[in-house]
C-alpha cells in the first residue's frame, strides 16, 4: 500500500480515537460537566467516528474491487527479537500499531459506529436520572475506542487489546450499579468466564505467531501457503480451536455462556450495545477474519458448527420459559450468535458476518425497545405483570414488533435474509445441521412472541400504583428506535442477489488459503425458504394460542411437562453443575491452600522460625545479663570499692579542704626545706 | 632602710593570719576578708623583692593581683547573695551539699 490514500482511509486510526479523548475527558473532567455536556461530548465523539467510519467505507467502496485494503501502520508497537518457528527457521516477532481497513473490517466499523451512536443517543434519555451519568458515558466511550480497536486492528495482538478492553468495559457496565450486590457479582463472572475464553485465544496467539512467524492478518494468508501447510495438519487444528476456545468466552457459546444471562444486571442500553449488538459477536468477527487458518483445519470448521448448532437450540430451550423480558432476549442472543457461528462452521462466513449485522440492527432494536417498556413500567422486568402495553407505548409496540418480525425470520425483513441464508448453507454441509437450526428458528419465533403477547396483549397484569406512571419514553429514545427498526426491515436487503457476500468475498477467500471443496451440490433454496417461513409463522401461531387465545392451555401444558419444565426452567442446572464442578473445587483447593498456609507456612515456618530466633535470644540474653554486663559491673564495683576511703574526704566541708591544701603546702615547703639545707 | 627580711617577716604574719582566719572563721564574708589578707601579703613578698632588685616586675604583678583580688571579691560577694537568696545563711560549714 505505497499508493497514497484518500484522507478517510488514511486517517482510519482516528476512528477509535474519538471515544477514547471522549472517555478521557469524561473520566478526568466528567464530574463537574453538566449532563447535557457530557452526553454532547460523548455522542458527539461516536458521532464523528460514525462519520469517518462512512467517509472510509465510501472510499474503500471506490476503490477497485479485489484491492479493497487499507493498512496504515503508526509505528511499531513490540518489536521483539528473533525466535525460532516450529518449523526451525528464525524470524523476529513484530506488532504493529497498525489499522487494517477491509470490507470485513468496513462493515464492522458501521454496525458498531452506526448502532453504537444510536445506542448512545437513546442512553441519554434512559440514563437521565441515574447517578454517575458522567461515569456510564465515560465507560460507554471507553467501550467504543476498545471495540473499535479490535475490529480495526491489523495484527492479532493489537486485536487481543481491543478484546480485552471490550471485556473490561463490559464488567465495569454490568457492575454499574455497583450497590446492587447481583451487579457486581455478575460483572466479575462475566470478567472471570471471558478470562477462561481469554486464555485459549492468548496461546492461539502464541501458536500461530510459532507456526507461521507473523500475526499480521495481511500476512497469514501467504504464510499459510508458504508454509505448505497441509489441511488438517494438527497444529493448525490446534490454533483454529484454541481461536473459537477464545471466541466461545467472548461470544457466549458452549461450555462458556454462562455469563450473558447475569450480564442483564447492567443498564439496558448496555446490554443493547455490548451484549447484544458488539461485543458479543467478536468471537464471530474473530473467527472469519483468521478463516483462513479455520479453512485449513475441517475438524475445526466441524467443531464450530456443531457447538454453534448446538448452542442455537440450547440456548433457545431456555428463551422459551423464562419470564424475565431482558432474559429472554439474552438467551434469544446466546442462541443468535449459535447461529452466527453455524454459518461460520459450514464455511458461509459472509453469512456469519451478515446475521451478524442484522443481528445487530434487530437485537440492539429489541433490547432497547424493552429497555423502554421496563422505563414505562418504572423497572419491573417480569413479563406476567406486564400485559396490555400496546395502546400506551405505540411507538415502542411498533418498533419492537418490528424486529420480533425480524428476528423471527418473516420476510422481507431483515433476520429472514440472513438467517435463510446461513440454514441454506447449514444444508448443503450437513442437513443434520439444518434441522437443528431449523427447529431452533420456529422457537425463536415461538418465543418472541411469547414475549411480544405477555409484555403488549392480552389482560393486563400490571400492579395498581405502576398502571398510573405508564408513559411513553420520550424522544431521545424513540428516535433510536425509529432509526433502527428502518434498518431491520431494509437491513437485509443488500444480501439480495449475493452483493453482501461478494463484497466480503475477498477477505474470505482470497488469504491464499485453498478451499473446502463443498461437498454437497446445491440446496433447494426455495425449499428451505419456504420450509423455515413456515415453521416461524407455525411458531408465532403457537404463542398466539397458548398466550392470548387459550391462556389456561399455557400452565396446562406446564404442568404436564412437569420435570422437563422444572429442568429448562432451571436453565438445565448449567449453574449449578458449574457451581459443583468448577466454583466449589476452587474454593476447595482456595481453602486447602489456606490450611496449607495458615498450617505449613505460618506455623512450622514462621512461628517455628520466630520460636527458634526467640530461643537462641534467651541464651544469648543471659550470656549478656551474666557475663558481658556482669564483667562491666564487677568492674564498676572494684572501681567504687578502691574508691571508699578517698571519697571520704569529699564532705563538702570547704574549710577542711582549705586545710588540707595548707596540710600539703607545709608539708611541701617543708619537703624543698629538707632537700635545701640537710640534703647538701 | 629596712632589710628584706622584715618585709618578709610581715608578709608571713599577715599570711599566717589570714590562712588562719580562712580555717576557723565560719562566716564565708570573713572567710573572703581573710583570702584578701593572704592576697595581700603575698603583695608585700613581690614590693619587697622588687625593691631589693631593683625591677619593676614585681611591682607588675602586685598590680595584677590587687585587680584579680577585686574582681574576685565581686564574685564572691556575688556567689555568696545568690546563695544566700536559696538558702538563708552564710557560715561556711553549713555549706556542705557538694560531696560525694
Amino acid at each position: 500500500m505505497n499508493a497514497v490514500l484518500p484522507f478517510f482511509l488514511d486517517h482510519i486510526w482516528l476512528i477509535p480515537m474519538f471515544p477514547l479523548a471522549g472517555a478521557a475527558l469524561m473520566f478526568f473532567i466528567g464530574r463537574r460537566l453538566s449532563n447535557a455536556a457530557a452526553s454532547a461530548i460523548c455522542v458527539g465523539s461516536v458521532g464523528v467516528s460514525f462519520v469517518f467510519a462512512l467517509g472510509a467505507f465510501f472510499q474503500l467502496l471506490g476503490m477497485p474491487e479485489g484491492q479493497r485494503v487499507a493498512e496504515k501502520i503508526l509505528f511499531e508497537w513490540v518489536p521483539a527479537g528473533p525466535y525460532h518457528m516450529t518449523s526451525g527457521s528464525v524470524t523476529s516477532f513484530v506488532a504493529d500499531w497498525g489499522f487494517l481497513l477491509d470490507p470485513l473490517s468496513a462493515v464492522m466499523i458501521l454496525v458498531v459506529t452506526g448502532v453504537g451512536l444510536l445506542i448512545h443517543i437513546y442512553s441519554t434519555g434512559y440514563m437521565a436520572n441515574e447517578g454517575g451519568f458522567y461515569r456510564f458515558f465515560g465507560y460507554l466511550n471507553l467501550f467504543m475506542f476498545s471495540m473499535l480497536m479490535l475490529v480495526l486492528a491489523n495484527n492479532l495482538l493489537l486485536l487481543f487489546v481491543g478484546w480485552e478492553g471490550v471485556g473490561t468495559c463490559s464488567y465495569l457496565l454490568i457492575g454499574f450499579w455497583f450497590k446492587k450486590k447481583a451487579a457486581s457479582d455478575a460483572g466479575k463472572k462475566a470478567f472471570i468466564v471471558n478470562r477462561v475464553g481469554d486464555a485459549g485465544f492468548l496461546l492461539g496467539i502464541f501458536l500461530t505467531s510459532a507456526l507461521l512467524g507473523t500475526i499480521r492478518f495481511t500476512e497469514i494468508g501467504p504464510a499459510l501457503v508458504t508454509a505448505h501447510i497441509a489441511i488438517g495438519a494438527p497444529l493448525i487444528t490446534a490454533i483454529a480451536l484454541l481461536f473459537f476456545w477464545g471466541a466461545t468466552g467472548k461470544s457466549a457459546q458452549i461450555p462458556l455462556y454462562v455469563w450473558l444471562p447475569d450480564a442483564m444486571e447492567g443498564p439496558t442500553p448496555v446490554s443493547a450495545l455490548i451484549h447484544a449488538a458488539t461485543m458479543v459477536t467478536a468471537g464471530v468477527y474473530m473467527v472469519t477474519r483468521s478463516n483462513a487458518i479455520f479453512q485449513l483445519s475441517p475438524l475445526a470448521m466441524s467443531v464450530v458448527a456443531i457447538v454453534g448448532a448446538a448452542t442455537a437450540i440450547f440456548a433457545a430451550s431456555i428463551g422459551v420459559v423464562q419470564n424475565d423480558i431482558k432474559k429472554v432476549l439474552a438467551y434469544s442472543t446466546i442462541s443468535q450468535l449459535g447461529y452466527m457461528f453455524l454459518g461460520c462452521g459450514v464455511g458461509a462466513f459472509t453469512a456469519g458476518i451478515f446475521h451478524l449485522m442484522t443481528h445487530a440492527f434487530f437485537k440492539g432494536l429489541l433490547f432497547l425497545a424493552a429497555g423502554s417498556v421496563i422505563h414505562a413500567m418504572s423497572g419491573e422486568q417480569d413479563m406476567t405483570k406486564m400485559g396490555a402495553l400496546a395502546k400506551k407505548i405505540p411507538t415502542t409496540y411498533r418498533t419492537m414488533l418490528v424486529a420480533t418480525l425480524a428476528i423471527a425470520g418473516i420476510p422481507p425483513l431483515a433476520g429472514f435474509f440472513s438467517k435463510d441464508e446461513i440454514l441454506e448453507k447449514a444444508f448443503e454441509r450437513s442437513p443434520a445441521l439444518w434441522v437443528v437450526g431449523w427447529i431452533t428458528a420456529g422457537m425463536t419465533a415461538f418465543y418472541m412472541f411469547r414475549l411480544l403477547f405477555m409484555t403488549f396483549h392480552g389482560e393486563s397484569h400490571v400492579d395498581h400504583d405502576v398502571e398510573h406512571h405508564i408513559h411513553e419514553s420520550p424522544s431521545a429514545m424513540t428516535i433510536p428506535l425509529t432509526i433502527l427498526a428502518v434498518l431491520s426491515i431494509i437491513g437485509g436487503w443488500i444480501g439480495i442477489g449475493g452483493r453482501f457476500e461478494k463484497f466480503l468475498e475477498p477477505v474470505t477467500a482470497s488469504m491464499g488459503a485453498p478451499e473446502i471443496a463443498a461437498e454437497a451440490g446445491k440446496a433447494p433454496a426455495l425449499l428451505l425458504m419456504a420450509a423455515s417461513v413456515l415453521l416461524a409463522l407455525g411458531g408465532i401461531w403457537l404463542a398466539w394460542m397458548l398466550y392470548i387465545k387459550r391462556t389456561d392451555l399455557a400452565a396446562a401444558v406446564r404442568r404436564n411437562a412437569g420435570a422437563l419444565y422444572d429442568l429448562v426452567a432451571h436453565k438445565y442446572y448449567i449453574d449449578e453443575i458449574y457451581d459443583a464442578m468448577f466454583l466449589n473445587r476452587s474454593k476447595d483447593l482456595g481453602s486447602s491452600l489456606g490450611m496449607f498456609d495458615a498450617k505449613i507456612i505460618d506455623g512450622l515456618g514462621v512461628n517455628g522460625a520466630a520460636w527458634l530466633t526467640r530461643a537462641i535470644s534467651l541464651v544469648s540474653m543471659w550470656w549478656d545479663t551474666w557475663i558481658v554486663d556482669g564483667s562491666v559491673r564487677l568492674g564498676a564495683f572494684l572501681v567504687e570499692l578502691a574508691s571508699f576511703p578517698i571519697r571520704l574526704i569529699q564532705d563538702g566541708e570547704m574549710q577542711e579542704y582549705m586545710l588540707i591544701i595548707v596540710i600539703g603546702l607545709i608539708g611541701f615547703l617543708g619537703y624543698t626545706v629538707y632537700l635545701l639545707h640537710w640534703m647538701r | 632602710m629596712l632589710p628584706v627580711s622584715h618585709y618578709i617577716y610581715l608578709s608571713l604574719a599577715l599570711f599566717i593570719i589570714g590562712v588562719i582566719g580562712v580555717l576557723t572563721r565560719r562566716n564565708v564574708i570573713i572567710i573572703l576578708m581573710s583570702i584578701e589578707l593572704i592576697l595581700n601579703a603575698v603583695n608585700i613578698n613581690l614590693m619587697a623583692f622588687s625593691r631589693m632588685w631593683g625591677s619593676v616586675d614585681g611591682q607588675i604583678f602586685a598590680i595584677f593581683i590587687i585587680t584579680d583580688a577585686a574582681a574576685e571579691a565581686a564574685v564572691g560577694l556575688g556567689i555568696i547573695i545568690a546563695f544566700f537568696r536559696n538558702r538563708p545563711t552564710v557560715l561556711a560549714d553549713e555549706m556542705d551539699l557538694l560531696k560525694w
